[in-house]
């Protein structure tokens, strides 16, 4: 109500003030087993969060829940202070359109050649002809340090780390507002991997995007991140600063960030 | 003891629920994929490499089993009838036999190997490597885009391969007929469509389609929901093929009965 009532350049500032993305108490169990226990997020508009934490705790089903592709048990999910689990079918849809998302293993199309996957959204939406969408993919490809002469590759030849990066031009092809990247530089080698640090800090900077990233390399977190949230156990336990990682004062973060055995984390094996 | 006697009900109970809850989960995905097919956008570049990877590749397989069916009939039949001297219903029994029950029950089965095993292996792979939610990332309805275009193309292509199919079984039993059996060429050709009736063409058609409709849904069917890596893949791929044959079998008494059943 007040918002409605408030004058242009109040609704203004109230906007700027609402977080792009906004997690509330998310839950999520497969079977027994509690994966997100209450997870709280927010990501204000043309910032980049780097979430951490051990594998399986969860990182990847939190952004999952967020593009929809998981139903969670309970919680809200605000995008520009819209809970899009309460949204209609379509208008879920048309929010999406504004997503881009980076998976964990790359899940390129493999029955299509590498630039029919780049320029697949762009193809999908009808913002591109068939003819011209070579260009585009050769354009976005260059961006991620390959060749033109890849397009015509099926995915199947390209290597792991190539086919990230294909994965990743797909992603920030279609000049997302929001981009998730899910562990955007494991299996790339370290030149690499800071070049594409430097494309996604870009991609967040020049389009004024705002991302979520998962990663495990500390050196790429405070590269990429404004901000880091550490998740342990289904739950938030730490947020602050990405460029304080390692010496944030906290025992987990710090074992986490220095990969020490010793310390409040304990890893479950086996014996 | 109560619980010795409840345990074998509550077994039963829970086994009723799940193929309930199985049957059901089909029965809506086969009406999502269905409303997809009939609402724009449509992907014709899809709807078109199925087509072709159901119809033209299927053709040789359908074929051989169309003539050597066709042959067998006539021998089988002749071997049959001659006790009773009645030789002289040969061509109409090995005709209408093929187009009301043996081309598209047949052909149906031999497809459901072919088409349902390889559309549970490629969506099936597809779920696992993510690709389908990728699908739902990229603006692309994934029962649009991977289910729609494969129903569409069954429904079409399987009546058509029955149409060859009861070509070519009628030729197979003519050849035997003729070259084996002492039949004259045009007194075999003349007793095939004197008794042969447009229903019993139509009607083998109708359960083409119906087939086709079967073996595209299970195979799509069972390719999305697989879960759990190339095991999981293998399963859909089994069950896409035990399911489809068996419902092509069943569908097909339900069908007779409708079609001809006084
Ligand atoms: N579809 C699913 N069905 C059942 N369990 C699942 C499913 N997806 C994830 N899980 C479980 O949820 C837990 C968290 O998985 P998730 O993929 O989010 O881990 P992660 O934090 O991304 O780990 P990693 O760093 O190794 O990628 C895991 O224990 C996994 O077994
Ligand atoms: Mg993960």
């Amino acid at each position: 109500m007040t918002e409605a009532m408030a004058a242009p350049g109040q609704a203004q500032a109230i906007a700027a003030a609402t977080p792009k993305i906004r997690v509330r108490g998310l839950c999520k169990a497969f079977g027994p087993k509690q994966v997100l226990d209450g997870v709280d997020l927010e990501v204000a508009r043309g910032h980049s969060l780097v979430i951490l934490g051990g594998s399986g705790s969860g990182k990847s089903v939190t952004i999952k829940c967020i593009l929809g592709l998981i139903q969670p048990d309970a919680g809200s999910i605000e995008i520009d202070g819209q809970d899009v689990l309460k949204m209609k079918r379509h208008d879920r849809e048309a929010m999406a359109d504004r997503i881009g998302m980076l998976f964990q293993n790359g899940a390129l199309f493999d029955s299509l050649p590498v630039w029919e996957n780049v320029c697949f959204k762009l193809l999908a939406q009808k913002r591109l002809s068939r003819a011209t969408a070579r260009d585009k993919a050769a354009e976005v490809l260059a961006q991620v340090g390959l060749a033109a002469s890849v397009g015509d590759l099926w995915p199947a030849e390209l290597s792991g780390g190539m086919q990230k990066r294909v994965a990743l031009a797909r992603a920030i092809a279609a000049q997302p507002d929001i981009i998730f990247f899910d562990e955007p530089t494991t299996g790339l080698d370290p030149i690499m991997g800071a070049v594409i640090d430097g494309l996604i800090v870009d991609c967040v900077k020049r389009l004024g995007a705002t991302a979520i990233s998962i990663t495990h390399d500390m050196a790429s977190a405070r590269r990429i991140g404004d901000s880091a949230a550490m998740i342990h156990k289904g739950r938030i336990v730490w947020t602050g600063e990405a460029r304080g990682l390692g010496h944030s004062g906290n025992a987990m973060v710090d074992q986490f960030a220095n990969g020490r055995r010793e310390g409040p984390i304990q890893m479950e094996l086996r014996r | 003891m109560a619980a010795l006697l409840l345990d074998p009900l509550a077994a039963i109970g829970r086994a009723t629920l799940g193929a309930c809850r199985v049957a059901g989960d089909a029965a809506l995905f086969a009406l999502e994929g269905l409303s997809h097919v009939l609402r724009p956008p449509f992907h014709l570049r899809l709807f078109w490499r199925a087509f072709i990877e159901i119809a033209w590749f299927s053709l040789p397989v359908v074929a051989l089993t169309a003539i050597f069916t066709g042959m067998v009939l006539a021998l089988q039949s002749f071997t049959g009838f001659a006790r009773f001297n009645a030789q002289s219903a040969i061509a109409s029994v090995v005709v209408i036999s093929l187009t009301r029950e043996l081309g598209p029950v047949l052909a149906a089965l031999m497809v459901a190997g072919r088409i349902g095993a390889s559309f549970a292996a490629e969506i099936g792979t597809m779920r696992v490597t993510d690709q389908i939610d990728a699908l739902t990332t990229l603006s692309t309805n994934p029962m649009k885009y991977l289910v729609a275009p494969r129903l569409l193309a069954a429904i079409i292509a399987l009546p058509l391969l029955v149409l060859v199919a009861d070509v070519l079984g009628v030729m197979g039993g003519w050849l035997i007929g003729t070259l084996k059996l002492g039949f004259v060429s045009d007194a075999y050709l003349k007793s095939t469509f004197d008794y042969l009736q447009a229903q019993d063409v139509i009607s083998g058609l109708v359960k083409a389609a119906a087939f086709g409709f079967v073996i595209a849904l299970m195979g799509t069917w069972c390719g999305y929901r697989s879960k759990g890596g190339a095991q999981g893949v293998g399963g859909a791929t089994t069950s896409a093929v035990v399911a489809s044959s068996i419902l092509i079998l069943a569908l097909d008494y339900i069908l007779t009965e409708i079609f001809f059943a006084q």
